[in-house]
C-alpha cells in the first residue's frame, strides 16, 4: 500500500460524510411531501393514473403495487429487446437479442442487479440502452429506495395500518430525486469526455494507418443514473473501464461518490425520520467500519502484485513512475489504489460497475470484493436495499443481544416479536441459499461447468461469484464465465428475481407489523442503539452471519488459489 | 383494477421522462455545450479524424511508441468490443502470455536490462487504455531516439511534456496517451 493510495482513499470517505447530510435533508423533504416543484409533472400523472395522493396503502398493497410495477419493467424490457430490429435508433443494425440474454437481462435490470451476460456495444441498439435499461436504472433504485422509506415509516409510526402510497412514493423518488441530479451529474461527465451522441460507431484510419471503430451512443445519461441509482449496468461491455464511460480521475471520484451518495444519504433520512440523528449515524458507522476493513485487504493485496510475472521480468514495484502491482485487468490511469478502491465500493453498495477486471485480481483482492457481496448487500448496499437490509441485521442483532440478557428484544421502541423475527429469517437467509444451492447445481452440471475461462480453484470462483453476484444483487462478475448460455441466463436469472423480491416482501410485512405496534418508552434494561456497543455489535452480527455461512465456500475458492501463489 | 390502471400509466408517463426526454435533452444540450466531449474528444490530423484522445490505439512500428497489450478481439485495441483478458493470476496462459511479451520487448530494447514495467507486459481492463505510465515511457526512449535519430534527451524532454500527474495532484496516477506522445513524435520529426 501506498501514501498516495491511503489519501486518496481518505479523501473518498470524507466526501461521503460531507454529502450524507444535505442528501439525506433533500430526500427527507422529498418523502415528507414537502419538496413540490415540480407539481406541473406529477399532478396531471396522478390524475390520469387514478391515484389520490393522500390515500395511504397497507403493507401488503403497498407490495403489490410494487410487485406489479417491476413485472411490468421486466416485460418492457424484454419486448424492446426482442424487437430491436424493428424499432428506431439502432443506426448499427442490432438483431433481436435472444430470448434466453433478453429474459436474463429483463430481470436483471427489473431488480437492481444490472448483471450484463451481454456486450453492450455489440448488442442493444440505442433505444434499448434509452428506453429500456436506463428506464429500469431509474425505476428499480425508485423500487429499492421507497421500500426502505416504508420500512422507516414502520419504524416511525405508531397504531397505524399504513406505510405511504407507492405510487406517489416511486413517482416522487424518480422525479424529484434521481432525474434532477442524474441530469446535471450527466452533463458534467460529457463536459469530461463521456460521450453523447446517437450517432453510428466511427470508423476511421489511425495514426499507423490500421483502422478502428468507434463505438458511440447516448453513454452520459445512462452513465449517471447507472451509478446514482447504483445499478451498475454498462453501456459498454468494459462498463466503467471505458475510457468513453470514465475518462479520468476526476469522473473515477465523482463515480465512486455517487455510488455511496444515496446509500449513506438514507442513512441519515433513517435518523431523521425515527426522530433520533444519532440511529442513523451508527448505521452509517457500522457500514463504514466494515468497508474500510475490506478496501484495506483489496488495496494491499493487488498492490502486491502477482509473483508469477515478477518470476518472468516484469517490474511491478511502486515507483514515482508506476503504481506496480498487479495491473492484468486494470487501466494505467486509475492504477491500484482506485482500481481496490473502485472494486470495493461497487461491492459494497449492490453498484456492480467496474474500473478494473475482478477476475484479473489477486486472490485475496478478488475474494475481498466476493465476501461483500455475500455479506447481503448492507455495507452501504443498493439504493434502500442497503439500508432495509442492515435494519433487518439490527433487528438481528438486538435479537442477539435480547437473547443475551434475557429481555424482550426492542428497537427504536418497537418490541421485537415472533413474527419480526420470522420475516427476518427470511431475508437474511433467502440470498445464501440462492448462492450455495446455485453454485453446488452449477459445478456438479457440464453446462455449469463448461463456462469456466481459467482453470483449477479460480473457475470455481467465477460461477462462486455469478451466484453471489446475481442473487445479491450485485451486477459484477468474474467476468470470464461464459454466462450467455441458456443455461446461465435462465438460472441466474431466476437467482435474480428470487433474491430481489423474497426479502422485499419481508421487509415489507415488518414494515407492517412494526407500523401497527405502539412505541414503548425506553427503559433501563433497554439496549442503547446508538452507541459504540452497538455498532460493534452490529458489525459482529453482519460479519459473523457471512462468515458462518460462506467460509467453507470460499476456502474452496481464493483461499486455496492464495495459498498456491504463496508457493509460487 | 386498482392495480392496474396507475401501474401502467405511471409506467408509461416515467419511461417517456425518464428514457426518452432525459436523454434525448441531454444529448441536445450536451451537443450544444460540449460538442467535442459528446461526439469522442476526436484528434485530427490535415483535416481527417485519426483517433480519439481517449481511447488507445495499436502501435508496432519501431518509430512509435507502444501502447499496452489489449486483449479486444478480433483485434487489438478494437473500440467497438471493448474487453479485458479475464485471466486469473495462475492461469498458465497469462503467464506464457506476459513471457512472450517481455521476450518480445527486450529484443526491441538491447540496451534495457532490467525488469520491464508491468503495464507493458499486462493487458488493460477495457483493452482501450490510451495510456502508458511515465516508466513504460521511459522504457522505449532508447528505441525511439535510435529510430527517429534523435537524441535521449529530446526523448525524454517529449515524455515529460505529455506526462500529465494526478488530477489536484491527488487523484489517479500519473499517466501518457500514447496517441498524442506519437503525434507529438512525429511532429519534431517526421
Amino acid at each position: 500500500m501506498t501514501a498516495q493510495g491511503i489519501l486518496q482513499i481518505a479523501l473518498f470517505l470524507i466526501a461521503v460524510v460531507l454529502v450524507t447530510k444535505p442528501l439525506g435533508q433533500y430526500m427527507t423533504a422529498v418523502f415528507d411531501g414537502r419538496a413540490n416543484f415540480l407539481r406541473l409533472l406529477e399532478a396531471p400523472l396522478y390524475r390520469l393514473a387514478g391515484v389520490k395522493s393522500g390515500e395511504e396503502q397497507d403493507w401488503k398493497h403497498y407490495a403489490g403495487a410494487i410487485l406489479f410495477f417491476n413485472l411490468l419493467g421486466v416485460a418492457a424490457v424484454y419486448a424492446l429487446q426482442r424487437l430491436q430490429a424493428e424499432l428506431p435508433l439502432n443506426p448499427q443494425g442490432m438483431g433481436a437479442v435472444t430470448p434466453d440474454s433478453a429474459f436474463n437481462t429483463a430481470i436483471s435490470f427489473a431488480t437492481n442487479t444490472n448483471w450484463q451476460g451481454y456486450g453492450g456495444e455489440t448488442t442493444m441498439s440505442y433505444l434499448s440502452q434509452m428506453l429500456g435499461l436506463s428506464v429500469q436504472n431509474f425505476l428499480s433504485a425508485a423500487t429499492g429506495i421507497v421500500v426502505a422509506i416504508a420500512l422507516v415509516r414502520g419504524f416511525a409510526r405508531k397504531g397505524s395500518d399504513t406505510l405511504g402510497n407507492a405510487w406517489v412514493d416511486l413517482t416522487r423518488c424518480t422525479l424529484y430525486v434521481l432525474l434532477p441530479i442524474g441530469f446535471v451529474y450527466a452533463l458534467f461527465l460529457v463536459s469530461q469526455g463521456v460521450i453523447q451522441n446517437l450517432s453510428a460507431y466511427a470508423n476511421l484510419d489511425t495514426l499507423e494507418g490500421g483502422r478502428q471503430t468507434l463505438a458511440m451512443g447516448p453513454v452520459a445519461s445512462q452513465e449517471a443514473i447507472k451509478m446514482l441509482g447504483t445499478n451498475g449496468g454498462g453501456f459498454f461491455n468494459a462498463n466503467s473501464a471505458h475510457p468513453f464511460e470514465n475518462p479520468n480521475a476526476l469522473t473515477n471520484f465523482v463515480e465512486m461518490l455517487s455510488i455511496f451518495a444515496i446509500p449513506a444519504g438514507l442513512c441519515w433520512v433513517f435518523g431523521e425520520m425515527v426522530g433520533d440523528r444519532r440511529q442513523g449515524w451508527a448505521l452509517l458507522s457500522a457500514m463504514a467500519v466494515i468497508f474500510a476493513g475490506f478496501v484495506l485487504l483489496a488495496f494491499a493485496s493487488e498492490q502486491a502484485g502477482n509473483p508469477v510475472l515478477s518470476r518472468l521480468g516484469a517490474d511491478q514495484a511502486v515507483s514515482a513512475w508506476q503504481s506496480g502491482g498487479n495491473m492484468e485487468g486494470k487501466e494505467v490511469r486509475f492504477g491500484i489504489a482506485n482500481s481496490a478502491l473502485f472494486a470495493t465500493i461497487t461491492t459494497a453498495a449492490s453498484c456492480g460497475a467496474v474500473n478494473a477486471m475482478h477476475d484479473s485480481f489477486t486472490p485475496l483482492g478478488g475474494l475481498a470484493p466476493l465476501l461483500l457481496i455475500q455479506l447481503g448487500e448492507v455495507v452501504f448496499g443498493g439504493v434502500g436495499s442497503g439500508l432495509y437490509g442492515m435494519l433487518v441485521f439490527a433487528i438481528l442483532a438486538v435479537f442477539i443481544a435480547g437473547l443475551m440478557i434475557g429481555r424482550t428484544p426492542e428497537y427504536l421502541g418497537k418490541k421485537i416479536e415472533v413474527y419480526e423475527m420470522k420475516m427476518v429469517s427470511i431475508a437474511i437467509l433467502t440470498t445464501p441459499f440462492l448462492v450455495l444451492a446455485g453454485t453446488a447445481i452449477a459445478v456438479v452440471l457440464e453446462p455449469g461447468l463448461a463456462g469456466r475461462a481459467n482453470p483449477g480453484a479460480h473457475g470455481y470462483s467465477e460461477i462462486l461469484y455469478a451466484f453471489s453476484s446475481a442473487a445479491n444483487n450485485n451486477g459484477s462478475a468474474f467476468a470470464g464465465l461464459s454466462a450467455n448460455t441458456p443455461y446461465y441466463n435462465s438460472l441466474l436469472g431466476i437467482a435474480m428475481w428470487l433474491g430481489r423480491f423474497l426479502p422485499m416482501l419481508a421487509v415489507l410485512a415488518i414494515a407492517g407489523s412494526l407500523a401497527a405496534k405502539k412505541r414503548v418508552p425506553a427503559g433501563v434494561g433497554t439496549l442503547t442503539t446508538h452507541g459504540p456497543l452497538f455498532v460493534g455489535l452490529l458489525v459482529g452480527t453482519v460479519l459473523l452471519l457471512g462468515a458462518l455461512t460462506f467460509i467453507p465456500a470460499l476456502a474452496l475458492g481464493p483461499v486455496v488459489e492464495q495459498l498456491m501463489l504463496f508457493a509460487q | 383494477m386498482r392495480l392496474i390502471r396507475p401501474a401502467l400509466v405511471l409506467f408509461t408517463g416515467l419511461s417517456v421522462v425518464t428514457g426518452i426526454a432525459y436523454p434525448l435533452a441531454t444529448t441536445g444540450l450536451a451537443q450544444l455545450l460540449f460538442p467535442h466531449q459528446a461526439n469522442g474528444s476526436l484528434v485530427e490530423r490535415d483535416g481527417k479524424p485519426i483517433g480519439s484522445a481517449l481511447i488507445g490505439q495499436a502501435f508496432t512500428s519501431e518509430r512509435y511508441f507502444w501502447s499496452r497489450p489489449s486483449a479486444t478481439g478480433p483485434e487489438p485495441y478494437n473500440a467497438g468490443a471493448s474487453g479485458g483478458s479475464n485471466l486469473g493470476p495462475l492461469n498458465p496462459a497469462l503467464a506464457e502470455a506476459v513471457q512472450g511479451r517481455i521476450a518480445t520487448l527486450h529484443k526491441a530494447h538491447p540496451d534495457q536490462d532490467g525488469p520491464v514495467p508491468v503495464d507493458l507486459v499486462t493487458t488493460s481492463a477495457s483493452g482501450l487504455d490510451p495510456h502508458i505510465s511515465p516508466a513504460a515511457a521511459n522504457y522505449q526512449a532508447s528505441r525511439i531516439a535510435k529510430a527517429r535519430g534523435l537524441s535521449a534527451a529530446q526523448v525524454q524532454a517529449l515524455i515529460a511534456e505529455h506526462t500529465q500527474g494526478r488530477f489536484l495532484g491527488l487523484l489517479g496516477e500519473p499517466v501518457v496517451n500514447v496517441l498524442a506522445l506519437n503525434l507529438a513524435l512525429d511532429k519534431l520529426k517526421p
